[in-house]
Order: structure tokens, then sequence, then C-alpha cells
């Protein structure tokens, strides 16, 4: 997919973060902000006169090239949290800052293009377009891109190529089964190489055993660098994330795995190195927001 | 990105409704009713007036036609014979008038004609000048006009037409022979074109007919009933030569101020003045009927758009989670509305055509004008595509205010 980044060559932000993520990481001791940066976000709705505060207070700080999974029962809040952090909503009151760039004073048209950048999307029930071919959908996410128009095809085609799916390219959805469809969801949520991948329940209309692929898949591109955020109910499912973000009553309840919780031997190896890491740069970065706002 | 996005949403439209083609058909019937009423009210109105002027034109377009008349009020003062066009008059309008380029006194009578042993009573000769020829568009085919000395002298001479040269079974063409009106001897000097005369105008059969110099006809009948008939230089100024002939002969008459004309006339463009506004009156009528037919059409587009809005809610949610602006989702609903529109134009236009041709060769003399005049298609597309937009707005407004979470959570 090198020919893809040069395409977007233009975007200088995106061009450091990939090479942040890519340069930084756990490796290197480099500077860097978190990807996702949620501050006291509140989500509260009126239902006729009744108050409801799906969101009450999150703050959230999710690094680059991490797998988190968010969980908790329904009307936990997670799929407001999802729709904020997808910028499909905005939040009452808080700051959502997505790749650094602050959210919660942009227009439609603004988030619109930040969900076609930053964001690819992986549904429960796949969303595929029924009648169109797994390229052509794929292609969706470009048309309403920046990107140079001939470019898109070949693109589409390396991001199902990138998914395994490069000799399904022809085929229709109802061609295809469950695991297939959503692996053209996950190929085209990253032809525009979106800074997260954000996934609700991806593996909710599949067998374990595709589920256990998908899930595979996701581990590869996490190991490529992408930054996932998985939204599931499922314990085993979320066992695959390095990191579980537990929901309750709109308010986080527990960041990172419990004792309970079935951990992925891959976090074990990991999670050393990150919290460290992660300390020292929540150090640096809150000195940065606290530099900022006493000079607002 | 713009060209690319409409090309695209073009084409996925085509595919929406190739997927759902005898829904789209279905919808689409009262805009293929409204298009194929609009192309065939106007080429039908094109080939009645195409058919109606063209019968003008035969008349001839520049004709004017003058002749003495005796208003109620002076019905007491004035016999016929002082009213009718002298020749003196005609000779002052030949002289004065800037606007008649050509004129001819006319007189008409029947007469008994006999050639050797053939007799025919009640056959029409009228007695003309020269310039009578070029004003009827009825040319000289074979032999001579008449010369002045044929007029001045009296000369019994005479043209006669086809129609006239069979019923007397004049052998040879019928130059040189003599035949005799009312018991006068005269000569053939040529024969006068036979002009298709309109089936409006009262003609349509061909009858026999005799010429002779205007002022022989005063050996065939002493009282002649005379009058003018005479050709503008264009019809554009019908007005102008109307004003000038009234004041010539008004002048020549000496008429009083406080006395009507004594005369008539009659414009050919007059007629076509009148049958103009009248196509008018009818073409505005067949509007408003078209415009409701489009209106129904449109109704129905605006009906199936809310069913695939709603239909496809979760499809616009997951175009809004990719990143599609609200413009951007409005526009390919009116895209589709308008397709849809110009799908039904298109069918529109492919019927009306092939009724068009139908009735053309089988409608006979008054649909034979009739066609689909380039400005015709252009206007029914362009309102076709107007009633995509028109109707297809609300329904893409409404797709373009969901809400993408409420859309992809839609079943």
């Amino acid at each position: 997919m090198g020919s893809v980044e040069e395409n977007s060559s233009g975007r200088g932000a995106r061009q450091d973060g990939r090479g942040g993520a890519r340069e930084g990481g756990r490796v290197g001791g480099r500077k860097k902000r978190p990807i996702i940066r949620v501050r006291n976000v509140h989500k509260i709705y009126k239902m006729g006169t009744e108050v409801v505060r799906a969101l009450d207070g999150v703050t959230l700080d999710i690094q680059r090239n991490e797998f988190v999974a968010v969980m908790g029962s329904s009307g936990s809040g997670k799929s407001t949290l999802m729709n904020l952090l997808g910028c499909l909503d905005r939040a009452s009151k808080g700051v959502y800052e997505l790749n650094g760039k602050r959210t919660d004073k942009m227009g439609a048209g603004e988030l619109a293009r930040i969900r076609n950048e930053e964001i690819g999307f992986v549904f429960q029930s796949f969303e595929l377009l029924p009648r169109e071919t797994a390229l052509k959908n794929v292609q969706l996410a470009l048309l309403y891109s920046r990107q140079r128009f001939w470019g898109s095809r070949g693109a589409a085609r390396r991001a199902l190529q990138h998914v395994g799916l490069g000799d399904r390219v022809g085929h229709r959805p109802n061609q295809m089964s469950g695991g297939q469809r959503q692996r053209v969801a996950i190929a085209r949520a990253l032809v525009n190489r979106p800074s997260i991948l954000l996934a609700d329940e991806p593996t909710g209309n599949l067998d374990s055993t595709t589920g256990a692929e998908i899930m595979g898949l996701f581990h590869e591109l996490h190991e490529d660098g992408q930054t996932i955020v998985m939204v599931t109910h499922e314990e085993d499912i979320a066992g695959h994330a390095d990191r579980i973000v537990r929901l309750c009553d709109g308010k986080v309840e527990t960041d990172y795995p419990r004792d309970e919780d079935p951990i992925h031997i891959d976090y074990i190896k990991r999670s050393v190195d990150m919290a460290r890491e992660r300390a020292a740069a929540h150090v640096e970065h809150d000195d940065a927001v606290e530099a900022e706002e006493a000079a607002r | 990105m713009i060209v690319r996005l409409l090309t695209q949403t073009v084409f996925f439209a085509l595919g929406q409704m190739w997927a759902n083609k005898v829904r789209a058909l279905l919808t689409t019937l009262g805009i293929v009713i409204g298009v194929f009423a609009i192309t065939a009210t106007i080429a039908a109105a094109g080939g009645l007036k195409g058919f109606v002027l063209d019968e003008f034109s035969k008349f001839g377009a520049t004709k004017v036609f003058i002749w003495g008349n005796r208003p109620d009020e002076l019905r007491d003062k004035l016999s016929w014979t002082d009213v009718k066009i002298k020749t003196r008059e005609a000779r002052d309008l030949r002289e004065h008038s800037q606007y008649l380029t050509r004129l001819s006194m006319v007189a008409s009578h029947r007469v008994t004609v006999r050639y050797q042993d053939r007799v025919k009573s009640g056959v029409s000769v009228t007695g003309i000048e020269p310039d009578w020829h070029e004003i009827e568009q009825r040319l000289v085919q074979d032999g001579r006009q008449f010369t002045e000395t044929d007029d001045s002298e009296q000369l019994q001479v005479c043209l006669i037409n086809e129609m006239a040269i069979e019923e007397l079974r004049l052998d040879g063409g019928g130059i040189g022979k003599k035949i005799f009106l009312n018991n006068r001897r005269f000569v053939v000097v040529g024969v006068v074109e036979t002009k298709e005369m309109s089936a409006m105008f009262g003609g349509g059969e061909a009858r026999s007919e005799i010429f002779v110099p205007f002022s022989t006809m005063y050996k065939l009948r002493d009282w002649l009933w005379t009058s003018v008939v005479a050709s503008m230089e264009s019809p554009e100024v019908a007005e102008e030569a109307k004003a000038e002939i009234r004041f010539i002969l008004r002048k020549a008459r000496q008429l009083p101020a406080d006395w009507p004309d004594t005369f008539d006339m009659f414009q050919m463009t007059q007629a076509v003045d009148n049958f103009n506004s009248m196509a008018g009156v009818m073409g505005m009528a067949a509007a408003v009927l078209v415009s409701i037919s489009l209106l129904v059409g449109g109704v129905g587009i605006m009906n199936i758009m809310l069913v695939s809005v709603s239909e496809r809610t979760r499809e616009i949610g997951l175009r809004k989670a990719l990143g599609a602006r609200p413009a951007v989702i409005l526009v390919q609903f009116l895209v589709e509305a308008v397709i849809l529109c110009l799908a039904g134009g298109v069918i529109g236009l492919v019927v009306g055509q092939a009724l068009m041709v139908l009735a053309q060769g089988s409608g006979g003399k008054l649909m034979e004008n009739a066609e689909i005049p380039m400005w015709a298609i252009v206007l029914s597309f362009g309102f076709s595509g107007g009633v995509g937009v028109f109707f297809g707005m609300w329904p893409a407004v409404k797709a373009a205010r969901l809400d993408p979470i409420e859309a992809l959570r839609h079943e």
C-alpha cells in the first residue's frame, strides 16, 4: 500500500502522524500526543422531561497503535462513545481531539471530512451495498475523499488484497460468506488510510471461527501500526485487545484489563513497555496541556 | 472531484433504476405521458398551423382585395354602381400607392361557351389585367399574356385553363382556336396555369375558366361589378398599405369626413393574425393540460423517491459514515430523481415520435406537416429535468438531513 501513502503526501499532519507511529511508538522516545484525546466529555439527551446522561464525564487517551476494546452493558454509553469517537455525533460538553484536531467545534461538512480521512468504520452487519461488487464497495469510501480519480481502483484492489480477498474483487456480497463480507468492510474502512479503525461489534454477526479469523486480521493490522478501537460485549473477543475500557453509566469504570479479563498473550509481551511509555507520554502531554490552558 | 462524484452518482442511479426496472417504469409513467402530451401537442399544433399557413400562402400572403361597399346609413344616398371600384380609382391606386406593387381590375361573369358543336353554359369568365398573373401566381404556361392593345382595343382574345381545353375538347392545346362566348367569337391566345385552390377557400375541384382583357368584358355585359385585386410588397406592411389605400380611395371619391368608407378590403395577413391569436389561445389551454399531467407525474416521482429514501436509510447512514457531506447525499438523490424523470422524458419522446410517424403516414393532409421540432425536444427534456429537481428536492433534503446514527440503526 506504499503508493497510497504517496497519494496522501499533501496531508502533512497525516504523514507526520504515520511516520511517528513507525519510528516512535513503543521503541523511540519521541514526544507525541495521543491520537484520541477525550477530556471530560458529556453527552446529554433530553427524552421529553427526562434527562439521560449517556456519557457523564469521560476522559480517555488512546495512543497511536493501541488496540482498545470498549466494553459495557447496554445503556452503559459505549455506543454513544463510539459515535462520538467516530465523529458521527458531537459531545454536549467536553473536548474531543482526534489526531490533534479539535472536533467539538466542527460543522457537519468538516466532520464528514474527518470521518472520511481519519476514521475507518467496521459495522456489525457489514453495511455493504448489496448490488455492488466488492471492489465498488471499497471504492465507495474513496468516492468521498479527495484522492485522485484514477488511483481509486488500484487503491481499492490493494486494500482488498491486504485483507486477503484479492481473488474476490468482482464478487457481490451475496456471493460471499459472512467473514468475507466483513473483510470487504474492513478493506473499505482501511482504503483511506485512516488514523483509527473503529469497529462496532465486528464479530457480532459471525460464528466464532470466522470471528477469530477477523480478530486475526485485526492483529495483523495492529502489527502494521493501525490504531484500533473496538466495541464488543464478548469477553473473549475483547481479550484480543491490549487494553479494555469498561464503561458503566456513562463513566469509565475500569481501564486496562482486570484480573478476570481474558488477557491475550500479546498484551503480556508488550504491557511493560507500554505502561512505561504511557507514563512518560502522560507527563509530557499534561505539561503541554497545562501550558496551553495557561496561555488561554 | 465533483465531476467524479457526479459520474459515479449518475452510474449508481442508473444501477438503482435497472435494479428496480418495473418500479422505475411505472413511476415514470406520469412523466412519459406528460412529455408525450407536450410533444404531441406541439407537433399537432405545429402541423395544423403549418397546414393553415400553407393554405394561406397558397392563397397569397401579400394579396389584398378591394371592393366597393355600401354602408347601411348611406343606402338611400348611393347605389351599388356608385360604390363599385372604378377604373379611374384603380389608376389612382396604381399611380400613388407606395405599398402596392401590382394591381389588377377584375370583373367576372358567367357565359355560355361554344366550340364547334360543343356548348357549355355557366362558365366563369373573368376580365383581368396583365398584373393579375403575378398577383394570383398563375402565369401563362403556353401562348401569350394580354397586351395593352388587347385592352385598349377591346380585342376579342381570351386565355383558358386546361380544364376548359378538356371540357371543350380543343385539340392540340387550343391556341389559335376560336371559341364563342355568348355568341361572340374569341381567339384563344394562351393557356393559364391551373392553381390548386385549397379546400379552405372553396377550391378543390378544377373548373373551366376563361379570361379576357378587362375592357373586353364590357362587350359581354353592360353592367359589371368591378373590384381590385393587388399585392403588397410584403406582408409586414399590411397596416401601412391599408391606411394608404383608404387615404387614396377616400380622396378619389371625395368622401366627406363624417362618412364611412364606401369600400372595403381584405388582406390575407389579417386572416393569418386571427389564426395566430386563436392558435395562441389553444396553445395556452394545451400548456395548462400538459402542466397538470407533468404535475401528476412529478408527484409520482416524489412519492417513489420518498419510498427510496426510507428503504435506503441504512445506505444513507453508511455513506454519511464514510464521509459523504449532506450536500453530496442531497445531490445523489436529486440526480436519481432527475434521471428517473429524464428517462421518462426519453420514453415519452420515443412514443411521441413513433405516433407522429404513424400520424404522418395515415393522418392525411392535416397532419402531414406534423413533426416534433428540436426546441420541443429540448423543452420537454428541460421540463422533465425541472420536474425532477422540483419534486425530488424534498426527498433529497430529507435524505441529506438524516442523522447518520439513526440511519445506521434503521431497520
